[in-house]
């Protein structure tokens, strides 16, 4: 590495911070400014959940995450679900039907096997319930201190049907903003328990697999603009990122974005905003409008859709940029968060 | 969302506007003292919905604004330490000092958390007594009592590792200062719903009869801030300017008294550097002779440091409500969220950084 500088440093902060990983601008200037730059090509270029390349006149979609997720256990779930559902989504996003998994493990020291034990149980049930196979895998163990308990790496390919074509490129004026369901949940299940909040009513993670829902989407038609899972930096985040690489604007309707009462009153309690919320069990579908109709009710038949709604529209004007209609009529720009969502102090 | 969505509902704010539209006729510059006013009006898009007339100006009510550089950097220096581990709001790790902010020291190595009160900083202190726990103790009479609460605390349990950096600052002074302003263009105010909550609202009784300007004390959601905005209005037109209540729900006139006595033994008024405006007499907290040994300036000898703020910032003008966010020279230029020159772009309340979030990049009449 010697010799080597940063095509455009950050020049704001020297060393990598929290906010890096948020979901927000600083971890899009990690990718346009040192990953891109080192790793460009046509596949990488699209920035999509997950990677298209072109496989003996197949079209594959390929996808990789890690989930660093503390505590290793929340209400709805674990890092095991999260670890497969995160990446057979990603899969899903593009309209492929995913197949196969590997799975990474970095386990720290001191870890019960009993803990692992039930974790990688739990992985296998969601690996059935997705419909997927663990293929391949790795173990590397860190000394005590080195990490929190158990960090769980997942990469996974698929299929993509002839005729699906979707990307974050392809929104169009015209087209149809739809949500499979409500807002928020996971973020704030993890944060409550993490935190130690409690509220009257427990909040649970929507971690889910939702190939079964693109596959009866795509059912419907094959012209679908875009899907996207609004994980890291919430509904907001992918809205931004969806509207800046069509070159599109998008209107919100507020009122009309679910949102659970309980997560709506965490979010109020810490000042926070539950567009920006991570989900790990909805999707966001673009939809030329004529096919609208007929997507929701697929949607809504669907266990994972069953409160999809139309919470807004691609539009001609304000292009690039993400607008919401306010619940007492006025407007607001929707920005893409910097970092991470902090708690205000009052 | 009971008692929540009843004051978000769109049918009253259209009856609330209208009714605004119907009474204002003359041209009347109102200033919401609070950033969580601030952060309200312009989330719920109420700025868009005002007739022309009025004019919204924000005032030095966001407490991780107003918190000097000064202060932030005892605060950076505190936090670098090795056995020290340091506690504070979330939004307060974003605020850079001269150099950097909490997040970067927490990068380098530093023990910075995020707590959700005082006291989760002084349970880690008793379950840690080998190391020394800060509390960065900062913000308006709406976090004090809590902040109080926790050194009663912590000297109750006999704990001699927790220390708290105070910077508290006082609203009714500030108003003071801004109506003593030659330039000042404020009518009217729209005082803080939650600071009145503590502190009740008798104290604003001179300053409206000393400066002819109506005080109304106003909440926080849609409904609340129209309503506050209606009252206020309609002194104006009527050539009246008196303290009003459109928060009877949380404030009365004598506040939380139980409150206010543990914050005056705890607490003593000190004069009070601000950021963006500099030094206002009497308009802060400090710990009181009786608490003193919980100062973490003197435990961890910062009270030295001294700084400049950039020549280029003008959020003293905006705190002061003498310009707005966008006429500020480096708005969105030099200054943005993300590498913020002064106070006002750097909390998400800061009036500059409401305006960049929410509406820096669209004329909001082209949106329709």
């Amino acid at each position: 590495m010697d010799g080597w500088v940063c095509p455009l440093p950050l020049r704001d902060h020297p060393n990598v911070i929290l906010g890096h990983g948020g979901g927000g601008k600083l971890s899009s200037e990690l990718v346009e400014h040192i990953f891109l730059p080192a790793f460009r090509n046509d596949a990488l270029q699209n920035l999509g959940d997950s990677a298209v390349v072109h496989i003996g006149g197949q079209r594959l979609a390929m996808s990789t995450d890690s989930f660093v997720v503390r505590p290793l256990f929340f209400p709805g779930g674990s890092i095991g679900e999260l670890a497969i559902n995160g990446t057979v989504n990603d899969l899903a996003m593009s309209g492929a039907t995913p197949l196969y998994l590997s799975v990474g493990f970095i386990v720290e020291e001191g870890l019960p096997i009993a803990t692992l034990g039930t974790i990688v149980e739990r992985m296998a049930a969601a690996a059935r319930a997705a419909g997927v196979d663990l293929v391949t895998g790795d173990t590397k163990v860190v000394d005590k201190g080195h990490g929190d308990g158990l960090y769980v790496n997942t990469t996974g390919i698929g299929l993509i049907p002839p005729g699906v074509n979707i990307a974050p490129q392809n929104a169009r004026p015209g087209d149809v903003v739809i949500v499979s369901g409500s807002l928020g949940d996971h973020g704030m299940a993890v944060m409550s328990v993490r935190e130690g909040l409690e509220f009257e009513t427990q909040i649970v993670s929507d971690s889910a697999p939702l190939n079964g829902l693109v596959a009866a989407l795509l059912n419907v038609t094959p012209h679908i603009h875009v899907l996207r899972d609004p994980t890291r930096g919430g509904a907001a985040s992918s809205l931004n990122e969806i509207a800046k690489a069509s070159g599109a604007g998008i209107v919100l309707e507020e009122r009309a974005i679910p949102v659970k009462p309980a997560v709506r009153a965490a979010c109020e309690l810490l000042g926070m905003d539950p567009l920006y919320v991570a989900n790990e069990g909805k999707l966001i579908a673009m939809v030329p409008r004529e096919y609208a109709d007929a997507v929701l009710e697929a949607m809504r038949a669907h266990v994972f859709g069953a409160e999809a709604t139309i919470i807004g529209q691609v539009v001609e004007s304000h292009r690039g940029v993400v607008v919401a209609k306010t619940g007492i009529g006025g407007t607001r720009v929707v920005d893409m968060q910097i970092g991470e969502q902090l708690p205000r102090i009052c | 969302m009971k008692y929540l969505e009843e004051f978000r509902d769109p049918e009253l704010a259209r009856r609330l506007l209208d009714d605004i539209h119907g009474i204002a006729k003359g041209q009347w510059v109102l200033m919401e003292v609070c950033g969580g006013q601030t952060h309200s009006l312009i989330r719920n898009g109420i700025d868009t919905l005002l007739p022309d007339a009025i004019e919204l100006i924000h005032g030095p009510g966001c407490p991780v604004c107003v918190t000097p550089l000064e202060v932030i950097d005892k605060a950076l220096r505190i936090a670098a330490q090795p056995n020290v581990t340091f506690c504070s709001f979330g939004d307060m790790l974003r605020v850079p000092g001269s150099g950097e902010d909490l997040f970067t020291v927490r990068s380098g190595g530093g023990d910075v958390r995020i707590v959700y009160s005082p006291l989760d900083a002084v349970k880690i202190a008793r379950d840690n007594p080998a190391r020394e726990v800060v509390f960065f103790g900062i913000g308006f009479e709406t976090t004090a009592p809590a902040n109080a609460m926790a050194v009663v605390q912590a000297k109750r349990l006999g704990l001699k590792n927790f220390s708290m950096l105070v910077s508290h600052v006082l609203v009714p002074p500030a108003l003071d200062a801004i109506m003593s302003s030659p330039h000042t263009r404020v009518n009217g105010f729209l005082a803080a719903g939650h600071v009145c909550s503590v502190m009740g609202y008798w104290q604003y009784e001179p300053l409206a009869q000393r400066f002819r300007v109506p005080i109304v004390v106003t909440g926080f959601e849609p409904l609340d801030l129209l309503q506050g905005i209606r009252m206020a209005v309609r002194q104006l037109e009527e050539g009246r300017y008196e303290v009003e209540n459109a928060y009877a729900r949380a404030v009365t006139r004598e506040g939380n008294v139980p409150a206010q006595k543990l914050l005056s033994e705890v607490f003593e008024v000190t004069p009070r550097k601000w950021r963006g405006i500099g030094e206002i007499p009497n308009s802060g907290w400090g710990l009181s002779s009786a608490y003193r040994e919980f100062d973490a300036a003197i435990r961890f000898d910062v009270t030295d440091i001294n700084t400049v703020e950039p020549a280029i910032c003008r959020s003293g003008d905006v705190l002061q409500g003498l310009i707005k966010p966008n006429e500020c020279p480096a708005f969105g230029k030099e200054c943005t969220p993300r590498k913020p020159l002064g106070a006002t772009m750097v909390s998400s309340e800061g009036a500059c950084a409401a305006y960049y979030q929410y509406g820096r990049f669209v004329s909001l009449e082209s949106i329709g």
